[in-house]
């Protein structure tokens, strides 16, 4: 065969490979959207979850999933940020960096169900944390932690060796080098890891029914103080997310309409997973743009 | 390759008030050694090159004089620059490269603005008055000579200039800082004949003001902006005189071998 056609054989290949992916995503995205979609209302998203009757909206759900992201994310962050920049800048090339990578990989595997129930007997029942949110949080922080520091790891080992040396050369120590000239360079591939944690979270179940519980006590959004148990901040209450819920309706609930809220609440995760993405890329150009002078 | 005896080497005693010295200077990376026993001195406010095959030490070598070797290979020796050994270890490397600056082999300007680029390690120096860092970037541009061709678009990020441009905004960038020394690796080895001459140009007026040391694969260049240079070969200083000499009347067997191309 001459070189051209093996050329398009292979063209040819990798497009319908492509195509396939493609279809998928878009069969799984449009099936949810389409059966989603028209369940989901304004009283939807605005009432609390009914046990018994039907009509149950998934206000509190929805909160729960969004602070938990926030919590989470305030965990992990600045810990997967120290490890990042660490393995990136610091690590010497041995065995005991080679070690801390391989158990980073490690705990990226480890499945949901293992987590959470390390999470119920660790966090819940040992360090006497209870079915909370915080539980919850520390929980998904083990998740997200691998994510976070291996993308923040390569973003920054992307960002060309001569920039450093650049602020070597002017005098600089290698913390304000870090910090002030290759971190603005590695933003969006430290963001493009940040998007990726937090859909993992915003998906995640199994891990969190043993740790963040699968009720939703009412609680009033009009209480700012977070050490108040009947407060929308408190971190110590139990919280049911939406992904749980979900689970919840479609295993032991008797609600009616169990098929309808289970439905939608999915098309509603996939639409917030949506807008943070393009959310969190439109600011990160913002500051990239603003960092970096580039227009 | 013609083989060379390294213990005969030809270091002349070069007239004139001494900027930086490095004496039997050695580095290695890991077990490899990479240079032996260098003995150079360098004139204050005079250009001198250093030129050798790949692989010579040279850029190396050039390393040693502000410290950026630090962490990558072990460099033996002493270097003394206004009396103080800089490659002792109680030194303040981060004082050694404020006052010896570095130009790279390919130009890395900060992935901000040409305004940052020129201010952003002087206002870590705790220069913040804003007369005097726009006094700054006005003079340093100028000795760059790259002011006419961005004073209008200081704001524009300066990865958008050409590589010529950016090379001199470098140079603007190192002396910025206001050194006494600015060592050039290979400054121009990435660069076009026209930008190539421009930055022979900045070099030749800013020995004024500094002391310059300029690694250089080219020997036209070498013979055109240097005062005075040495000759590398395989981790060896073989031979140090003015250009001059070394370029008309070499003293030693290697270097006109190489300066003829007749060389491995």
């Amino acid at each position: 065969m001459n070189p051209k056609r093996v050329n398009n054989i292979a063209t040819g290949v990798i497009f319908a490979l492509v195509g396939i992916v493609v279809a998928i995503l878009l069969f799984l995205i449009g099936y949810i959207l389409f059966n989603g979609v028209p369940n989901i209302s304004w009283k939807f998203l605005t009432t609390s979850a009914q046990a018994f009757s039907s009509g149950g909206g998934i206000r509190d759900q929805l909160f729960n999933s969004l602070y938990l992201l926030v919590l989470t994310l305030i965990l992990s962050f600045p810990i997967a940020l120290g490890a990042g920049i660490y393995l990136a800048e610091y690590a010497p090339d041995n065995w005991v960096t080679n070690l801390i990578r391989t158990t980073i990989e490690v705990l990226s595997s480890l499945p949901s169900v293992v987590v959470g129930l390390f999470g119920y007997l660790f966090l819940v029942i040992q360090l006497q944390l209870s079915f909370s949110i915080l539980s919850g949080a520390i929980a998904l922080t083990f998740f997200n932690l691998p994510l976070l520091t291996r993308s923040i790891e390569e973003s920054l080992n992307s960002v060309s060796s001569l920039q450093k040396e650049a602020g070597k050369s002017l005098g600089l120590s290698d913390w304000k080098t870090i910090t002030k000239i290759l971190l603005p360079v590695a933003l969006p591939g430290i963001l493009t890891g940040v998007i990726l944690s937090a859909g993992r979270v915003f998906g995640e179940a199994a891990a969190l029914i043993y740790t963040a519980g699968q009720s939703a006590p009412a609680v009033n959004y009009g209480n700012w103080n977070f050490l108040d148990p009947t407060s929308f901040l408190n971190p110590m209450r139990p919280a049911e997310t939406l992904a749980v819920h979900i689970w919840k309706v479609n295993t032991e609930s008797v609600t009616p309409d169990a098929h309808l809220i289970s439905s939608a609440s999915s098309a509603v995760l996939i639409i917030v997973i949506l807008i943070f993405n393009l959310g969190a890329r439109y600011l990160g150009n913002h500051l990239y743009k603003k960092m970096t002078a580039t227009k | 390759m013609k083989t060379y005896n390294f213990d005969e080497s030809y270091i002349a005693d070069v007239p004139g008030e001494k900027e930086i010295t490095a004496k039997d200077v050695q580095v290695f990376y890991g077990d490899n050694h990479a240079i032996f026993n260098a003995n150079l001195k360098f004139l204050r406010n005079k250009v001198t090159s250093l030129i050798g095959a790949s692989g010579s030490g040279k850029s190396t070598f050039l390393r040693c004089l502000n410290r950026m070797n630090d962490r990558i290979a072990t460099v033996k020796g002493e270097i003394d620059y206004q009396g103080t050994n800089i490659n002792s270890k109680n030194v303040n490397v981060y004082e050694v490269r404020k006052q010896i600056g570095m130009v790279f082999q390919r130009p890395n300007p900060f992935a901000k603005s040409i305004r940052e680029n020129m201010t952003f390690a002087l206002k870590e120096n705790g220069i913040k008055s804003k007369d005097k860092l726009e006094e700054r970037i006005e003079s340093s541009l100028k000795e760059a000579a790259l002011w006419d061709e961005v004073k209008d678009e200081l704001d524009k990020s300066a990865l958008a200039l050409s590589g010529g441009q950016q090379q001199r905004l470098c140079i603007a960038r190192a002396i910025a800082m206001r050194p006494n020394i600015l060592l050039l690796d290979e400054p121009c080895s990435a660069l076009d004949p026209i930008s190539t001459l421009k930055i022979e140009e900045t070099v030749v007026r800013l020995k004024e003001n500094y002391t310059i040391i300029i690694v250089t694969h080219n020997m036209g260049q070498a013979t055109r902006i240097s005062d005075y240079t040495a000759f590398f070969h395989l981790g060896h200083v073989i031979e140090y005189d003015a250009t001059k000499n070394i370029f008309e009347n070499p003293s030693m067997q290697a270097t006109s071998d190489y300066i003829s191309g007749d060389f491995g």
